[in-house]
């Protein structure tokens, strides 16, 4: 008993030791000296390509707000609708995050936990229906719907194709050269067959930022 | 089509696997492959053991239980003093007593259920020495508990099974470390982040938005994390999230990770008991379950979502989008949702809570059947050896052959153990249930309400009482009735089911061998491999049925009604 005592304390040390403090280390030496960028978060002039931003407040003069740009998905119980019953803020018990302060201080990462039969999934995707039709956008099921982490930077290409009438009314840009936009800046299936197209919604706004200001 | 290569490269590069790391597996626990010995040896010295030194079975799970125990002690202690540890750039403070004991519970048993809101909550010092270091140590112990289980099938009237430290320090040193370091360079460059520094700001001057961006040691965990099939994340979305799971390619290996070593350890069985046709007849059993659940979540969660097509979306090609992430697509998610549910890793990149009922359905009872298809790290094996044991047992009764398994008689004793190690973790979880839904502590936890609140309930206290860790995110479980609740399962669900699989190693290895006669059970055709699918199944789904049908089962069938 005693044996068995003192032999689990010092297995103990040894793992916390190896693996609490020499592998992760391990890992961080090795990231910072071979992926710098990756393992700081990929973090770019106008933020990260890995977290999604709410687009949907930009200021877009003579139009609603956000419609000069293109939108990632919504967050959190529908901050996109006027009435969202959690707008901008982050109760207890409800995981998720407002987009604002996406994976901030304020708020923790995670998805609305709606059931596929739930009352408040109907109401919240009649909002963001509704918040869509007023912008002249037939929404896609990505559009209305939010994702496992909240922050998810990403759209399909046929979301961004959806998104089209709304920016070329408020930007001025022809839709011929929005398509051409979104067809440049989609990503494949990884590798050919991984996962499923898309489009990083900040990267596509920094190229439409640079069709309006070339 | 995307959907099918991605199937087809896993099962590629799961077979290759099985092959070569099962035979180096082999080699390793068998004590030839000695090339990492400089570091094994001022191990033992350290521990004052050798390699030589076998123990009874009884030493060998007192050695468990001791070393959990004061693993436990330790990682409570370090969650309570995180405040005022160092590596903790957001000043987070201690973490409360009842989180703490579910945490500590969470990770010693490999459960790694999250009630912890991970960058909200812990501070870098707590992610690498509480829950990192727990994240390789009980897959070992899983291991060691497999080895145990087989010895006792190759050994011949042994009063030993093994040396749990020597078992473990292997597991760690040659199998889970090196696997663990080389697939974390690989997130890390797909963009899985690895710093200490804290949080960035940034400001995106195109449409005005402020974030803090949170960081941290989080691709090596993540590796661990898939590898040891834990399943505990470092953010609250877990493998959503996508600094945990940047790119499709890191969601496939996040896959191929989770499956590997469990996949592995029925080759290390079969070329242990000295026939790889025994190891197969298992894999199979596990490959044939593990595909039907998988296409009935893929068809699932292809149909449209109900409550979106109630909004007035009812043109949904891709299917239930709710909680997916774009970048991995449906078919993914939902690959992922099962193998993380049968492999009692219990890691996430979509939210199960708003999966279709059939779907969320079909990874609650791959739960259910004991997570045997192919189960945890360890665990798997030795659980369904368990079972295997009863459709043995089952199977000779039935047409009046000697029950034996492996020229092992398999009599009183070693029935009344394997009964004790399928019926315990059933039992635990539906008195829990039956208590949280009959408490009010326990009823207002479910955020959806109608028969998925139920589910959220159910679904909560399977996944902790089989130590998988995945949730229907919906439940709050971070209150004192669930925290306490959940912790309680959790070591009854491990230590319930891993002592009496050490006893039946202890007790087979005691045992002499029978010659193989005309009367001996095969288990290593069809007819046995068909048998262990029935006896799983039957296991699994009479004593859940019951509780199944008021959850997942209502909410399919309520056409029309949203709750």
């Amino acid at each position: 008993m005693l044996t068995q005592l003192r032999r689990s304390a010092v297995m103990v040390i040894i793992c916390l030791v190896l693996f609490g403090l020499a592998y992760p280390l391990l890992g961080v030496g090795l990231s910072q000296a071979f992926f710098k960028g990756q393992a700081n978060g990929s973090i770019t002039a106008n933020g990260s390509n890995l977290i999604g931003q709410d687009w949907s407040q930009t200021k877009c003069p003579g139009h609603l707000p956000g419609s000069c740009v293109f939108q990632g998905r919504p967050d959190n119980l529908g901050p996109y609708s006027d009435t969202g019953k959690y707008k901008g803020d982050n109760p207890a018990g409800h995981p998720g995050d407002d987009p604002l302060v996406a994976n901030g201080a304020a708020g923790e990462s995670g998805a609305t936990n709606l059931g596929p039969r739930s009352q408040e999934l109907v109401t919240y995707t009649k909002h963001l229906n509704e918040y869509w039709h007023a912008r002249g956008v037939n929404p896609t099921s990505d559009l209305v719907t939010t994702s496992g982490s909240g922050i998810d930077p990403d759209i399909t290409p046929q979301d961004a194709t959806a998104e089209i009438p709304m920016v070329a009314r408020a930007t001025g840009v022809s839709s011929a050269q929005l398509q051409s936009l979104i067809t440049r800046e989609a990503q494949g299936r990884q590798l050919g067959f991984l996962g499923s197209p898309f489009v990083n919604v900040l990267q596509l706004n920094e190229g439409l930022a640079k069709l309006e200001h070339p | 089509m995307g959907y099918f290569w991605t199937i087809l490269t896993l099962v590629v590069a799961l077979g290759l696997s099985w092959r070569f790391l099962g035979g180096y597996m082999v080699g390793v626990f068998e004590g030839r492959i000695r090339f990492l010995s400089f570091i094994e040896r001022p191990i033992y010295r350290l521990l004052g053991t050798s390699p030589d030194r076998e123990q009874s079975w009884k030493r060998y799970a007192g050695s468990v239980v001791i070393f959990s125990g004061l693993s436990f002690a330790l990682t409570y202690a370090i969650l309570r003093l995180q405040g005022s540890l160092p590596l903790n750039p957001q000043h987070f403070g201690a973490v409360g007593p009842g989180l703490s004991w579910n945490t500590a519970s969470s990770f010693v048993t490999n459960t790694n259920w999250q009630n912890y809101g991970g960058e909200e909550t812990l501070s870098y010092l707590s992610q690498m020495c509480a829950l990192t270091v727990q994240q390789f140590v009980t897959p070992a112990v899983g291991i060691g508990a497999a080895l145990v289980i087989i010895r006792g099938f190759t050994k011949k009237s042994s009063p030993t099974v093994g040396n749990f430290w020597v078992d473990i320090t292997r597991a760690l040193l040659y199998v889970l470390l090196p696997i663990a370091v080389v697939a974390g360079i690989i997130f890390v460059g797909q963009g899985a982040v690895q710093t200490l520094s804290g949080p960035v700001h940034i400001h995106n001057a195109l449409n005005g938005v402020s974030q803090t961006i949170a960081l941290g040691p989080t691709g090596f965990m993540e590796v661990i994390k898939q590898l040891g099939t834990n399943g505990g994340g470092f953010f609250n979305a877990n493998s959503a999230h996508p600094f945990e799971n940047p790119t499709p390619l890191t969601n496939w290996l996040s896959i191929y990770l989770l499956l590997l070593i469990p996949v592995c350890l029925t080759y290390v069985f079969g070329k242990m008991v000295g026939s790889i046709r025994q190891g197969v007849a298992i894999l199979t059993a596990m490959v044939i379950l593990f595909g039907a659940w998988t296409a009935i979540a893929t068809v699932a969660e292809h149909q449209p979502n109900p409550a979106v097509q109630q909004a007035g979306l009812l043109h949904q090609p891709t299917g239930n989008t709710v909680g997916k992430e774009v970048r991995f697509g449906v078919p993914s998610s939902a690959l992922f949702g099962i193998a993380s549910t049968q492999t009692s890793t219990g890691s996430a990149n979509s939210a199960y809570d708003s999966f279709s009922p059939v779907g969320g359905g079909a990874l609650l009872t791959g739960m259910m059947i004991g997570e045997v298809t192919p189960g945890g790290v360890g665990s798997g094996l030795y659980t369904i050896l368990i079972y295997a044991i009863l459709a043995v047992f089952i199977g000779g009764l039935m047409v009046g052959r000697t029950p034996e398994y492996l020229g092992k008689k398999i009599q009183a004793t070693e029935v009344k153990l394997a009964g004790l190690g399928t019926l315990i973790m059933p039992m635990t979880v539906l008195i829990l249930t039956g208590i949280a839904v009959s408490l009010h502590a326990g009823r207002a936890g479910p955020l959806n309400s109608g028969p998925h609140g139920f589910s959220e309930i159910l679904y909560a206290l399977t996944s902790q009482g089989n130590n998988n860790g995945s949730a229907f995110g919906g439940l709050t479980g971070n209150t004192t009735f669930y925290n306490v609740i959940g912790g309680i399962d959790m070591l009854i669900g491990r230590f319930g089911i891993l002592i009496p699989a050490i006893a039946l190693g202890g007790v087979l290895a005691a045992k002499n061998v029978v010659a193989a006669g005309a009367g001996t059970f095969r288990t290593d055709n069809p007819m046995f491999v068909g048998l262990l699918i029935g006896v799983i199944i039957i296991v699994g789904g009479l004593t859940f049925f019951p509780a199944v049908s008021l959850g997942p089962v209502v909410e399919q069938l309520s056409h029309g009604k949203f709750f």
